[in-house]
């Protein structure tokens, strides 16, 4: 009995050996975040890499929204079951950074991994939201974008405005006008609240959101948003919604299709909109640089980043990490990259794939996609615009759009409301630092 | 001859019980004592460190004033629900309990929304009352209603109260049914040729008789609204604005799962344990004296 089981065991090993080709595929688990037309990028290049050699296979997983991607990833991190490569949003780094052992940072890896990586090769305003201050890059930069001002030409026109508003005061003013010509419930708005006014607004007028140059050198770091520049243009929101001059639209990105609808003739938003406002906007439509107060001195600075990167995480085989290297340099390559850029509206990682595209003439015909990457390259960064690292920033953009929706909703004062997010927030930053030792 | 059935092998019946009891214990007792010790640690998303800080989770979380104003969130959003379920539900059960044509076809559509998702519930309310997509945002709109909730707590409240509502109404209109159903016609027709109305019948004979299914369903709504609403919390609101709809078990889930503070949220769960345990005690000690089994 005991023999005929091993017999049976015997052959099934037989048959697996035979059956497996001469050298095993190395597999490599992708868990990402995207959706629609994304999502179809995504499988695209996991095929096309496995197509292009033998030795790894990527296989990509979808695991729902930013948050929960990254929750299932940390989950299964605990369980002991994590993938080789997961996509975090932005907001994500600073806790991923901290776990130390929990991931591999990228230039490690390429080292280990014997693969060319030439860090200067990449746009430094993408990898410096991922990168230690000593420029060694953590994570890689998958889609990127930054918040533009996205314009119904067609509606301006109706309204009688001539020019593309450049500064807040000129927003305010062709709101009010569009607001005048029958855009009742929005004058002008935008998605991602935490995100466009506290975030990309500081940066782009070079005033800090936090100390170590926003947490970037430092998990001891202490938000500073509550300044007057803050204070004053939340108040100028306050008093814009009370007639829906300015109608807030949400925390997140769901109210886009205020824009695409016509509704809204002015939104702020990501670059990365244009795949969607491309196929659902029956209207000609711009995107126009974020406004700026004229009196701030050296405004427009320059905007920061958002969307997400690949982390790669800790414990794995070398040869499984071999392949993740390999990926992130087929990934890498100009013609892709420029590609992705070109079909996606996310943001070229390489500075060899933008200057491709700017060579092509591919912005002449469609320079919306420009100006994200404008935004970004305007000024030479400073630390209040290099980026921000905050740790359980994941939650700090929902108190700090609470404390906006108090402002808004005229329960709190702008001081208030900025104070209570700023010391809300500050109290969410201790408790991370304790943790992130 | 002994008439009863007497076991004379003394382990038989705990062989008999260890089944549940260990059901019980491994999917609630070891879960809540895990929900207990997590209080009492500070530790990181990754569970890479993890440090013993004795009460601090709960000084910490008392030291909120975001947390008392959750529960007054809970007690509003709780009672509403609970109110509102209970008594739409007995209405329907109620008209579904009389002599109807397609009576059947009535009830099986009553019971559908119980099969929907917490979560998809609440992406069809987000659908009908998007302030910009709704289809019955639009007409509140036309009407020169001001319909906000992104920005108006009320009108947010109102929203995932409704979802709530709507999701749980089945659930009570199917024991409310049953429940109708086994009170004797005999009692109802002798109060009638006493000459009492239908009113009258329903308070001083149908609500009585029905009040050990009231008294269970009030505990399983309770309980429903306490920890079983932070899937259409989420997806109608976020729990704002400006924390507005932020219940006591959504603090929980935004705390630990978006914040990844996993000892202050299991702090919040003990808390938000000791507090249906103590509703649900009181409920049996005094609510219950007023049922007439």
């Amino acid at each position: 009995m005991a023999f005929r089981q091993f017999g049976a065991a015997a052959a099934v090993t037989v048959v697996l050996a035979l059956a497996t080709p001469a050298h095993a595929v190395t597999e490599i688990q992708w868990w990402h975040a995207m959706t629609g037309g994304n999502n179809d990028i995504v499988n695209k290049l996991a095929e096309e890499f496995n197509a292009s050699q033998s030795d790894y296979k990527v296989v990509p997983t979808f695991k729902g929204s930013y948050p929960d991607t990254m929750n299932a990833g940390i989950a299964a991190f605990r369980a002991g079951t994590a993938p080789h490569i997961i996509q975090v949003f932005e907001v994500g780094t600073a806790t991923m950074m901290s776990a130390t052992g929990a991931i591999k940072p990228v230039y490690q890896l390429m080292k280990d991994a014997g693969e060319p990586f030439d860090p200067k090769a990449y746009l430094p305003a993408i990898t410096g939201y991922y990168s230690t201050s000593k420029g060694d890059m953590l994570s890689f930069p998958f889609n990127s974008s930054s918040t533009v001002m996205w314009i119904n030409k067609d509606e301006l026109k109706k309204a009688g405005i001539a020019e593309i508003p450049k500064t807040w005061p000129e927003v305010f003013d062709a709101a009010k006008k569009l607001k005048a010509a029958g855009h009742t419930t929005c004058g002008f708005s935008n998605a991602w609240a935490s995100w466009v006014h506290i975030e990309q607004f500081s940066a782009w007028h070079n005033a800090p959101i936090g100390t170590k140059a926003n947490g970037l050198d430092g998990f001891d770091t202490v938000l500073t948003f509550n300044s007057p520049l803050h204070v004053k243009h939340l108040e100028n929101l306050i008093e814009l919604q009370k007639d829906k001059t300015y109608d807030y639209a949400g925390r997140a990105n769901a109210s886009e299709n205020r824009f695409a609808s016509g509704e809204c003739a002015i939104f702020l938003t990501s670059s990365g909109y244009y795949a969607t406002a491309k196929s659902t906007a029956k209207f000609d439509f711009t995107s126009a640089p974020m406004p700026y107060y004229p009196d701030v001195k050296g405004a427009p600075q320059n905007s920061i980043i958002g969307g997400a990167s690949l982390w790669v995480m800790g414990g794995k085989k070398p040869e499984e990490y071999k392949g993740v290297a390999k990926f992130f340099t087929f990934l890498s390559a100009t013609e892709r990259q420029a590609d992705l850029h070109q079909k996606s509206g996310y943001l070229p990682i390489t500075k060899a794939a933008y200057e491709k595209t700017v060579k092509d003439g591919f912005y002449e015909k469609n320079p919306t996609l420009q100006t994200p990457l404008k935004e970004l390259t305007n000024k030479e960064p400073t630390e209040n615009s290099r980026g921000l690292r905050f740790g359980n920033m994941v939650q700090m953009r929902d108190l700090w759009a609470e404390e906006l929706e108090a402002a808004l909703a005229g329960k709190k004062t702008a001081k208030e409301a900025l104070d209570a997010a700023v010391a809300r927030g500050n109290a969410m930053l201790r408790t991370f630092e304790k943790t992130a030792k | 001859m002994e008439k009863s059935v007497v076991f004379s092998n003394k382990l038989l019946p705990y062989l008999l019980l260890i089944p549940q009891l260990i059901i019980t214990f491994v999917f609630f007792y070891w879960p809540a004592s895990q929900a207990v010790w997590q209080s009492f640690l500070r530790e990181d998303a990754f569970g890479l460190t993890s440090e013993f800080v004795g009460l601090e989770n709960y000084t910490s979380l008392f030291a909120q004033p975001e947390y008392y104003a959750s529960m007054l969130v809970t007690v509003v959003f709780s009672s509403l629900v609970a109110a509102l379920s209970l008594s739409i539900a007995l209405l329907f059960a109620t008209q579904a309990d009389k002599n109807l044509k397609a009576a059947g076809a009535y009830k099986t559509l009553m019971i559908w929304p119980y099969a929907v998702a917490p979560a998809v519930a609440g992406v069809l309310w987000i659908f009908m009352f998007h302030p910009s997509l709704g289809t019955l945002a639009r007409p509140l709109r036309w009407m020169n209603f001001d319909w906000n909730p992104l920005l108006n707590g009320n009108h947010a409240m109102a929203l995932v109260v409704m979802a709530a509502v709507w999701k749980q109404i089945s659930y009570n209109f199917l024991f409310f049914l049953a429940g109708l159903q086994s009170i004797p016609k005999s009692v109802l027709e002798a109060g009638a040729i006493d000459g009492a109305g239908p009113m009258r019948r329903f308070w001083t004979i149908t609500f009585p008789l029905l009040s050990p299914t009231t008294f269970f369903l009030l505990v399983v709504n309770v309980v429903y609204v306490f920890f079983d609403t932070f899937g259409i919390i989420d997806a109608v609101t976020g729990g704002g604005p400006a924390g507005a709809t932020t219940t006591m078990v959504y603090k929980v889930f935004a705390d630990g799962r978006l914040g990844g503070d996993l000892g202050g949220s299991a702090a919040q769960s003990v808390v938000l344990m000791v507090i249906v345990i103590a509703l649900t005690a009181i409920q049996f000690k005094y609510v219950e004296r007023k049922v007439q089994y």
